[in-house]
C-alpha cells in the first residue's frame, strides 16, 4: 500500500506527555521537533528525550520524522548523531535553500550508519524549503538525494523574506506553493504544505486545506490534533468518486477479459491517467476508511 | 477476616461500627423493615423558628457530646457552613462528634485540629480531599470512616443506619419558617438533592441562610414541616467555590479524543436511540462526550428521554434544544444550571435516595441506559477505585459512581490509559469502590476494552470496528511505557469502610506507611 502523508503533525520534542501518545491522534505521519519549538536551554533534554522516546516507544504503523536543527548551529551535527541511531523514519532538514544542504546531511548520516551498524540508506530524508531561493532551488533540492523522500514548504520565514505576510487566500504563497509542488512531482517525491497557525479557525483551516488539495500536494504539515481530522475530512474521497473509481476499474477488468484495447465508460474513453486517478481516489478512500474494498 | 465478591479480605467486625456485611454481589441484598422516622414533634402558632446564631441554634438543638450531626455539599468548595458550625460546637465544649455530610471539600481543611482535639471523632460521608485526606490516611481518626456513595448515604438515613440527631443545612433562599430552595440569592447553587434526605430524616434540621426572603419562599425544596430553626449569617459561601460559570468545553486534545472514542461506542451500541437516557459528569472528556453527542443527536434526528445527574450548561442546552425531555438533578455544576432549575419545570430537582438508592420502588439510576464515568484506577476485573490516589491516600469521592454504574445498561469509563505517568490499569486497585460486574465498557485514548460479561456489546463493537482490546491488552501497552509501579504501603490498621449502595463492605481503607 502506498503510505499516505495527508498530516505530518509537529510534537515538540522537549514535552514528554505530547510525545507519548502523538501517534493516538490519527496523523499520517509525526514529527519530533528539535528545532523553532524547542528554546536554545532544552535543545540537549529535547535531543535526548526523543532519542530515547523512538528507542523504546511503539507508535505503531504511524511515519516518525525528526525535525533537526540546521548544520549551520551548534546542534545539527549533535541532533543527527543521536538522532539516527534511534531509527527514526525520516529526518526533516530545515531552512533547505540548495541541493549542497541535502548532501552535506546525508554525507553526515551515511558516516553514522556505517559506525552505527545501521543499513546505509535507510535513513530518509525531508527537506523544507523555506525562502525564495530555496524555492527557486527547489527542483535542484528534491531531486538532490535518494534518501529524499519528500519537499516540504514553510511559510512563516518565507513571506518575511518576501517583505509580505500571510493572508486568508494565500495569494502571496501561490508562486512558492506551485513551484515547490512542480519540483516534487518532477522528482517523483511527495509535496508537504505549510501550517496554518490558527488552530481556532476551523473555516480558514478547510479553506486552506481545500485549495492546497487542488493545487496537488500530498498533504499539510499541522500543529494540532483538532487539524488532523479536518485535514483527513478534506482528503475523504466523496461517494460519488469513490463509486466512479470502481467503475473504471471494472471497466478496466472486464476489458482486460475480453482483450479489447480501447476501454470506453459512459461513452468516454479511459485513459492511463483516469486509470492512476481511480487507483489514487480508491487508495485514499481505504485510508479514510469509507472504501473497505478490493481494489 | 471474610473473602468478600470482589475477593477483599473483611474482617466480621470492626470496633465502633459494628458486625459488617461483606459485599456479595450488586444486588444480593434484599431489604427488610420498614423506613426509619424521626419523632412527632410539634410547633405552637405564631412561634417563630428564628435564631439569632448559630451558637443559639446548636444550643436549642439540645446538642450533645456523642451525637451526629449532617451537612449537604451543595456549596462545594465554597462553603462556610461545616466550618462554621463545628467551630461553634468546639467552642461550647462539645466533643466525640460523628460528621456525616454528603462529602467533604478541600475548604473543610480546619477539621483536622478539630479531630485532633476530639471534637470530631467520626466521619460518614461520600468523598473527602486534601489535606484532611492525607490526615485521615495517617489515621488521626480514632473512630473508622464510612465511605458511602449518594444512592448509599441516603439508604443509610432512610434505613436509620446513619442517625442523624442534627442537620445543618446551608440554604441560599429561606424564609424565617423554614421554607426554602438553592436556586435564588447570592449563594444560589440550584438543587439541594443531597440535602433534602437530611432534611426529612434528621431529629432536628437547622437552615442557615444568606437570604432571608419574605414568607412564603416558594418553590419550597425544603418545607417548613421539617425545619426545627432558622438562622441568618452574612454569608454562607463563597461564590467563586461554589459554582463555576458556564463549564466550557475543553480543547485537551486528549479528552476529545477518549470523547471521541467514547461517542463511537455509544453509536454502537444499540442503546442510541429515540427516548435514550444520559448521565454524565464535569471532566474535560465527559463534557465532549456531551458536545459530540448533541451533534450525533441534531443529525440522526434522535431525541433523550431525560439526563440524570450532576447538570451542567451541556445538559441544560440538550434541554433547551428540545433533544431531551427533561432533567433530574441532583446537584448543579454551573451557573446555567442553576439558573435553569430556577425557571424551568423540565429541569427538575431531585433528592439523592430518588436518584440512587438501592432500596426504595425504584430510584432514577435504575432507568438509565448510557452512562459515563469516570476512574483513578481500574483492574483487570473492571473493579473501579475513585477514592485512592495513586499513594494511597483518600482524595477524592464515591460520589453516585456505584449507584449510577448498578444502574445503568451501559456504563463507561473515561480514562487517559496513563495519567502523570501513573498507568490507569491495574491488576488489583487500591480500593474498590465499584464492582467490576457493574462497569461494562471502559474507553481511553489508546482504544477501547469491554468488560467479557457484555459479549453483546463486544459483538456489535467488533461490527462497528471500534478499536477494541481486551482489558490486560491496555494494561500491557502502558506498563511498557511506564513500568509497573511500586506497591504502596500500608499498614495493617483498618481506618475505614467502603460500603457498597447496598450497606454491605467493598473495602477496607487502611493507614498508609511513611508518606
Amino acid at each position: 500500500m502506498v503510505r499516505l502523508r495527508r498530516t505530518m503533525m509537529y510534537v515538540p520534542g522537549n514535552n514528554p506527555a505530547n510525545i507519548m501518545g502523538a501517534h493516538l491522534y490519527g496523523a499520517d505521519s509525526i514529527m519530533f521537533d528539535l528545532e523553532d519549538s524547542v528554546s536554545i536551554k532544552e535543545k540537549d533534554s529535547a535531543r535526548f528525550l526523543v532519542h530515547n522516546a523512538l528507542k523504546t516507544l511503539d507508535f505503531g504503523n504511524t511515519e516518525t520524522v525528526v525535525r533537526i536543527n540546521g548544520l549551520d548551529t551548534p546542534f545539527g551535527r549533535e541532533d543527527l548523531e543521536a538522532i539516527v541511531r534511534a531509527r527514526p523514519d525520516v529526518i526533516r532538514i530545515p531552512k533547505t535553500e540548495k541541493a549542497q544542504d541535502v548532501l552535506e546531511v546525508e554525507s553526515i548520516i551515511s558516516e553514522i550508519e556505517e559506525k552505527a551498524g545501521i543499513e546505509v540508506g535507510t535513513t530518509k530524508l525531508m527537506a523544507a524549503i523555506e525562502s525564495p531561493l530555496g524555492v527557486i532551488n527547489a527542483f535542484e533540492i528534491a531531486k538532490s538525494s535518494k534518501r529524499l523522500i519528500g519537499i516540504a514548504l514553510g511559510a512563516e520565514d518565507f513571506v518575511t523574506s518576501m517583505k509580505t505576510e500571510r493572508s486568508k487566500d494565500g495569494l502571496e504563497l501561490l508562486v512558492a506553493r506551485s513551484q515547490v509542488l512542480m519540483a516534487a512531482r518532477a522528482a517523483n517525491i511527495y509535496a508537504l504544505d505549510t501550517v496554518f497557525s490558527d488552530i481556532n479557525d476551523d473555516e480558514g483551516f478547510i479553506k486552506e486545506v481545500k485549495l492546497i488539495k487542488q493545487l496537488g500536494f500530498d498533504g499539510k504539515s499541522v500543529i494540532h490534533p483538532r487539524q488532523v481530522t479536518l485535514v483527513h475530512q478534506v482528503y475523504t474521497p466523496t461517494k460519488k468518486e469513490i463509486d466512479y473509481s470502481i467503475r473504471v476499474l471494472n471497466a478496466i477488468d472486464e476489458a482486460e477479459k475480453r482483450s479489447s484495447g480501447v476501454i470506453a465508460l459512459d461513452g468516454k474513453m479511459i485513459d492511463a491517467p483516469i486509470v492512476e486517478r481511480a487507483y489514487r481516489v480508491l487508495e485514499l478512500a481505504k485510508a479514510s476508511g469509507v472504501y473497505k474494498g478490493d481494489y | 477476616m471474610i473473602k468478600n465478591g470482589v475477593g477483599r479480605e473483611i474482617p466480621e467486625h470492626l470496633e465502633h461500627i459494628g458486625n459488617l456485611i461483606p459485599y456479595e454481589s450488586p444486588f444480593s441484598i434484599i431489604p427488610e423493615g420498614n423506613k426509619a422516622g424521626r419523632k412527632l414533634k410539634r410547633q405552637l402558632p405564631h412561634k417563630s423558628k428564628l435564631v439569632s446564631s448559630i451558637k443559639e441554634a446548636v444550643r436549642a438543638c439540645g446538642l450533645k457530646d456523642g451525637m451526629t450531626i449532617s451537612f449537604h455539599h451543595h456549596l462545594r468548595n465554597g462553603d462556610y457552613i461545616v466550618n462554621m458550625v463545628i467551630d461553634t460546637i468546639a467552642s461550647l465544649g462539645i466533643k466525640d462528634i460523628k460528621l456525616a455530610p454528603s462529602s467533604l471539600n478541600p475548604c473543610h481543611a480546619p477539621l483536622i485540629e478539630h479531630i485532633k482535639n476530639g471534637v470530631v471523632t467520626s466521619i460518614e460521608t461520600s468523598g473527602i480531599r486534601e489535606p484532611l485526606g492525607t490526615a485521615i490516611s495517617q489515621g488521626i481518626l480514632p473512630k473508622p470512616l464510612i465511605i458511602r456513595s449518594h444512592g448509599g448515604r441516603a439508604r443509610a438515613i432512610e434505613t436509620g443506619e446513619l442517625k442523624i440527631d442534627v442537620a445543618f443545612l446551608g440554604v441560599p433562599c429561606c424564609d424565617e419558617y423554614g421554607n426554602a430552595n438553592g436556586f435564588y440569592g447570592k449563594s444560589a447553587f440550584g438543587s439541594l438533592g443531597y440535602g433534602l434526605v437530611d432534611a426529612k430524616y434528621a431529629d432536628k434540621v437547622v437552615l442557615i441562610t444568606d437570604n432571608l426572603v419574605d414568607y412564603p419562599c416558594l418553590p419550597a425544596s425544603i418545607n417548613q414541616t421539617q425545619v426545627d430553626f432558622v438562622v441568618k449569617v452574612d454569608s454562607i459561601g463563597d461564590p467563586k467555590g461554589i459554582v463555576s460559570g458556564a463549564i466550557r468545553f475543553t480543547k485537551n486534545p486528549r479528552d476529545i479524543l477518549i470523547a471521541e472514542n467514547a461517542v463511537k461506542a455509544i453509536e454502537a451500541s444499540g442503546y442510541f436511540k429515540n427516548g435514550f437516557s444520559y448521565q454524565t459528569g464535569a471532566a474535560g472528556a465527559s463534557l465532549a462526550v456531551t458536545q459530540f453527542l448533541r451533534e450525533k443527536m441534531i443529525k440522526q434526528n434522535i431525541k433523550g428521554s431525560f439526563a440524570l445527574g450532576g447538570i451542567t450548561s451541556q445538559i441544560v442546552q440538550l434541554l433547551e434544544e428540545g433533544l431531551f425531555g427533561g432533567i433530574f438533578d441532583t446537584q448543579c455544576f454551573d451557573l446555567d444550571a442553576v439558573r435553569s432549575i430556577g425557571e424551568n419545570p423540565k429541569h427538575f430537582e431531585i433528592d439523592a435516595a430518588t436518584y440512587a438508592s438501592p432500596f426504595n420502588a425504584g430510584c432514577i439510576a435504575n432507568y438509565l441506559d448510557i452512562l459515563m464515568l469516570g476512574a483513578l484506577e481500574i483492574d483487570t476485573d473492571f473493579n473501579v477505585n475513585v477514592i485512592s490516589g495513586s499513594d494511597g491516600i483518600i482524595s477524592q469521592a464515591a460520589g453516585g459512581h456505584p449507584d449510577a454504574a448498578a444502574g445503568a445498561k451501559m456504563s463507561v469509563i473515561l480514562a487517559p490509559l496513563i495519567r502523570a505517568r501513573i498507568p490507569i490499569i491495574v491488576d488489583r486497585v487500591t480500593t474498590v469502590v465499584t464492582p467490576g460486574e457493574t462497569v461494562d465498557v471502559i474507553v481511553t485514548d489508546y482504544g477501547i476494552a469491554v468488560n467479557p460479561r457484555r459479549q453483546d456489546l463486544i459483538e456489535r463493537f467488533k461490527d462497528a470496528r471500534l478499536n477494541l482490546y481486551t482489558i490486560e491488552e491496555l494494561k500491557e501497552i502502558a506498563e511498557k511505557i511506564t513500568g509497573k509501579p511500586d506497591k504502596i504501603d500500608f499498614t495493617d490498621r483498618i481506618i475505614g469502610v467502603v460500603q457498597y449502595r447496598d450497606g454491605s463492605v467493598i473495602d477496607v481503607l487502611r493507614e498508609v506507611k511513611d508518606i
